[in-house]
């Protein structure tokens, strides 16, 4: 009966620990990549938007061209390159940061994991500082428009723009919280090589978010 | 069978930490070049500009994609569930600029 008891309770708890599908992967890893995929296509089509409406505003102000209202009143292009070049980097190096987060949880407790480098706390919480100054930068950014005169409302730019870049804020958002999250759980109990899974989920939509971002950078910063 | 599907699922080989920098390093030029690329008149008003652009930041993300999501490491059905829809989506945004293309502004 005990026996019995404890094979229950063995099974059980293999049960909670592997969650493995009939292809032998982790369920969690492939519905993070069916995820990611979906995600490919939901910014597909914003940034098809955005595209589409390129150059069509009839009023300014515009990205990269100066206009003067009929009123007289003169616009610069609002676009602000060293400041949107700034944020890229500080993304790009987030996503440095994340790998390196995944690399010491994974090696924890191993040769070469040692101090501040192999401190999964403080790579997660230098990945998520990045995040948050992202969002400090498309703060500012989205401030200086709205003061300079466009919003969401004043042309087909202003709202495929701000549509564009808000939700991938928001997606910049929802990362750093679940970076928050993984933070907040290796400090009350420590995050070792069992849980690299969870980190790795994490770390891939940190990436994407990333990858995401090179495309908008590119796209509608850069091609005039 | 555990040590297994562990093995095939997670326990893969990826980038080591001189690669994660050397990977950094690359995107960190990479992104230098294309703002440089902005700033030069002559260069932005010639042919070149665009697809220079377009080619530097597809590097850019398939790098991304390639070492930091271990997509060149990892099992081949994630590949898949990641490069199947990008494809639609890519393809999508490429009809939709040309449909769009011909419509007159205003």
């Amino acid at each position: 009966m005990a026996s019995a008891a404890a094979t229950a309770s063995g099974a059980h708890e293999a049960h909670e620990h592997h969650h493995y599908t009939t292809t032998g992967l982790d369920h969690r890893k492939i519905a993070i990549w069916a995820f990611i995929g979906s995600e490919c296509m939901l910014f597909a089509s914003l940034i098809s938007t955005y595209l589409v409406y390129k150059g069509r505003s009839v009023v300014g102000p515009f990205p990269h061209e100066a206009w003067t209202s009929p009123a007289g009143q003169v616009f610069k292009p609002i676009l602000d390159i060293p400041v949107t070049s700034a944020s890229t980097f500080v993304l790009l190096m987030s996503s440095l940061f994340m790998v390196l987060a995944l690399a010491a949880v994974e090696g924890k407790g191993k040769p070469g994991y040692e101090g501040v480098l192999g401190s999964s706390k403080f790579w997660l919480l230098a990945t998520a500082l990045a995040g948050v100054t992202f969002l400090g930068f498309q703060a500012y950014e989205f401030t200086s428009f709205v003061h300079e005169g466009l919003t969401i409302r004043t042309n087909l730019f202003g709202t495929s723009f701000f549509t564009l870049t808000g939700f991938h804020g928001t997606h910049v958002a929802v990362g750093v919280l679940w970076l928050m999250t993984l933070l907040f759980i290796d400090m009350k109990r420590g995050l070792g090589p069992r849980d690299a899974i969870i980190v790795d989920i994490c770390a891939l939509y940190w990436h994407f978010v990333d990858v995401v971002w090179i495309a908008i950078f590119t796209l509608v910063y850069l091609i005039k | 069978m555990t040590t297994d599907r562990a093995h095939a699922d997670h326990a893969h080989e990826h980038p080591t930490w001189k690669q994660y920098k050397w990977v950094a390093l690359w995107l960190t030029l990479i992104t230098v070049a294309e703002v440089w690329a902005y700033y030069i008149p002559a260069f932005v008003a010639s042919k070149a500009f665009v697809p220079t652009l377009l080619i530097m930041s597809a590097v850019k993300f398939t790098v991304v994609v390639m070492f930091y999501m271990h997509l060149k490491y990892d099992h081949k059905l994630f590949r898949a569930l990641f490069t199947g829809p990008l494809v639609i989506a890519v393809c999508t945004l490429i009809a939709f600029v040309f449909l769009f293309a011909y419509v007159p502004v205003g």
